[in-house]
């Protein structure tokens, strides 16, 4: 177990290549302080992101799960973050139905210039994250084995 | 009588088409089977009664050549899904509607006469009458209607060729999504605890996934792939509540809440009660309905730039 186990809270982020993952390059060029509970998985497109990926992450051990794609209009596929829009909004509206908390799940745009911007993006989310507190409390049932 | 002349249309409409599938008695009075006949001799077999409570439409997405089928009101929203989805060649469909006001839930007639043998249903007026051992049962038709039937808008089906007897106009109220509203009034601990208890019921039998007309994937279905590996074999509520979200979210925006999946489900998991939700969702955002207009887009399959119900969120 690492030392930063019970400190540090398990946050995925999905950030398509062209935009917030370049955000997030820029932030980190720029030696900007950021939390570290984030682990980034690079996708090409926020169009790429599966409304299913978010679901299986939180159901599967993560405590928060941000998206992040390019600005409206700004997309490199020209409408993929469109796409994502609506698909992860009907997601953000679901999520409570089943009893998660919607504020575990996060998207919102970040372009590749706006190192800033993502630097408070993630200290934000990672700071309601640890707000919630961790959202599987209790090991799980006992499986057939 | 009703009956003959569904009979009729279909005696005029087989020659034209390769299988013509409709209802026959199943294993006893109580349940209706579907049933594919290509031969005139065959027709005698059709029966029609509230108890045809399948989706018959669910078949024709695998069918090749031209199909005859027998439609009720709510399945036809099957039919204007699948060419909105460009899924079926509506010319080699030949659609023989019924008009119907309620179909009759077996779960529920079962639950009223103690799951006893029957023997002899009848249906007289408003009221079914079920014979069993202890003697005739008679129960008002609408206190074992599926929850569906209470707010059906289409009595008459949305297509038709040829239709079954005169197309008549529903009675009912709107569906105003009620039952969803009172259970997000819950707390979110109270929801998550539901749910939980109600998917660690799921046997994962997929009945629900094979009854939908929707879920066309079928022998492709990514909960049952190893690769992509969506879902394990392991017997935990997170693999089947991973299934179930799989199942809703692949039908959002094109879900014709025909409620087969919970007709069918053998643990009685309200499975539909999330369908229900994301169609308010849709309905509330982009004004959709599933089903209803053949020219519709389904709303996940376009955009707009300018989204004018979608609002940025703050964290």
């Amino acid at each position: 177990m690492s030392y930063l186990a019970g400190k540090e809270l398990r946050i995925v982020g999905f950030l398509c290549n062209w935009c917030s993952y370049g955000g997030a390059d820029t932030a980190g060029v720029g030696r900007f302080k950021q939390p570290t509970d984030l682990r980034i998985i690079r996708v090409p497109c926020s169009g790429r992101v599966n409304p299913l990926f978010v679901v299986k992450a939180l159901l599967n051990g993560a405590d928060g799960v941000l998206v992040s794609g390019c600005h409206p209009r700004d997309c490199h596929y020209s409408d993929g973050n469109f796409y994502a829009r609506r698909r992860l909004e009907m997601l953000k509206r679901l999520l409570p139905f089943l009893g998660i908390d919607e504020r575990r799940f996060h998207y919102t745009w970040v372009s590749a210039s706006e190192g800033a911007r993502w630097k408070n993006v993630v200290t934000d989310f990672t700071k309601a994250i640890h707000e919630l507190g961790p959202f599987h409390q209790k090991e799980e049932k006992t499986e057939c084995s | 009588m009703f009956i003959e002349k569904l009979k009729e249309a279909v005696r005029k409409i087989l020659p034209e088409v390769d299988v013509v599938i409709g209802y026959r008695q199943g294993f006893d009075p109580l349940h209706a089977t579907p049933y594919f006949l290509d031969k005139p001799e065959q027709v005698d077999q059709l029966i029609w009664n509230p108890l045809c409570v399948q989706n018959l439409c669910s078949y024709i997405p695998f069918l090749k050549g031209k199909v005859g089928v027998i439609v009720k009101g709510c399945d036809s929203r099957a039919i204007v899904q699948y060419m909105q989805e460009k899924l079926i060649t509506r010319e080699n469909i030949k659609v023989i509607g019924v008009p119907c006001l309620r179909v009759i839930s077996v779960k529920k007639v079962m639950a009223a006469i103690n799951q006893q043998t029957v023997q002899e249903v009848t249906f007289e007026g408003d009221n079914i009458i079920v014979k069993i051992p202890e003697g005739p049962k008679t129960i008002p038709s609408a206190d074992v209607a599926p929850r569906k039937c209470a707010t059906c808008q289409l009595a008459t089906p949305l297509q038709y060729d040829v239709l079954a007897g005169e197309a008549i106009q529903s009675n009912k109220p709107q569906d105003t999504f009620e039952e969803t509203k009172e259970f997000e009034k819950l707390s979110l601990e109270e929801r998550r605890a539901y749910w939980e208890k109600e998917f660690d019921r799921c046997i994962r039998c997929y009945a629900c996934r094979n009854a939908c007309p929707m879920c066309i994937c079928q022998d492709k279905c990514i909960a049952e792939s190893r690769d992509p590996h969506w879902t394990s074999q392991r017997a935990n509520v997170t693999e089947k509540a991973m299934f179930h979200m799989i199942h809703g979210l692949h039908l959002a925006g094109r879900c014709i809440s025909c409620e087969e999946c919970e007709r069918v489900c053998p643990m009685d998991i309200p499975v539909a009660k999330i369908k229900k939700k994301i169609s308010m969702d849709l309905k509330e955002l982009f004004g959709y309905e599933a089903g209803m207009n053949p020219d519709d887009t389904p709303p996940m399959y376009t955009f707009k730039v300018e989204e004018a119900t979608i609002e940025e969120h703050e964290i």
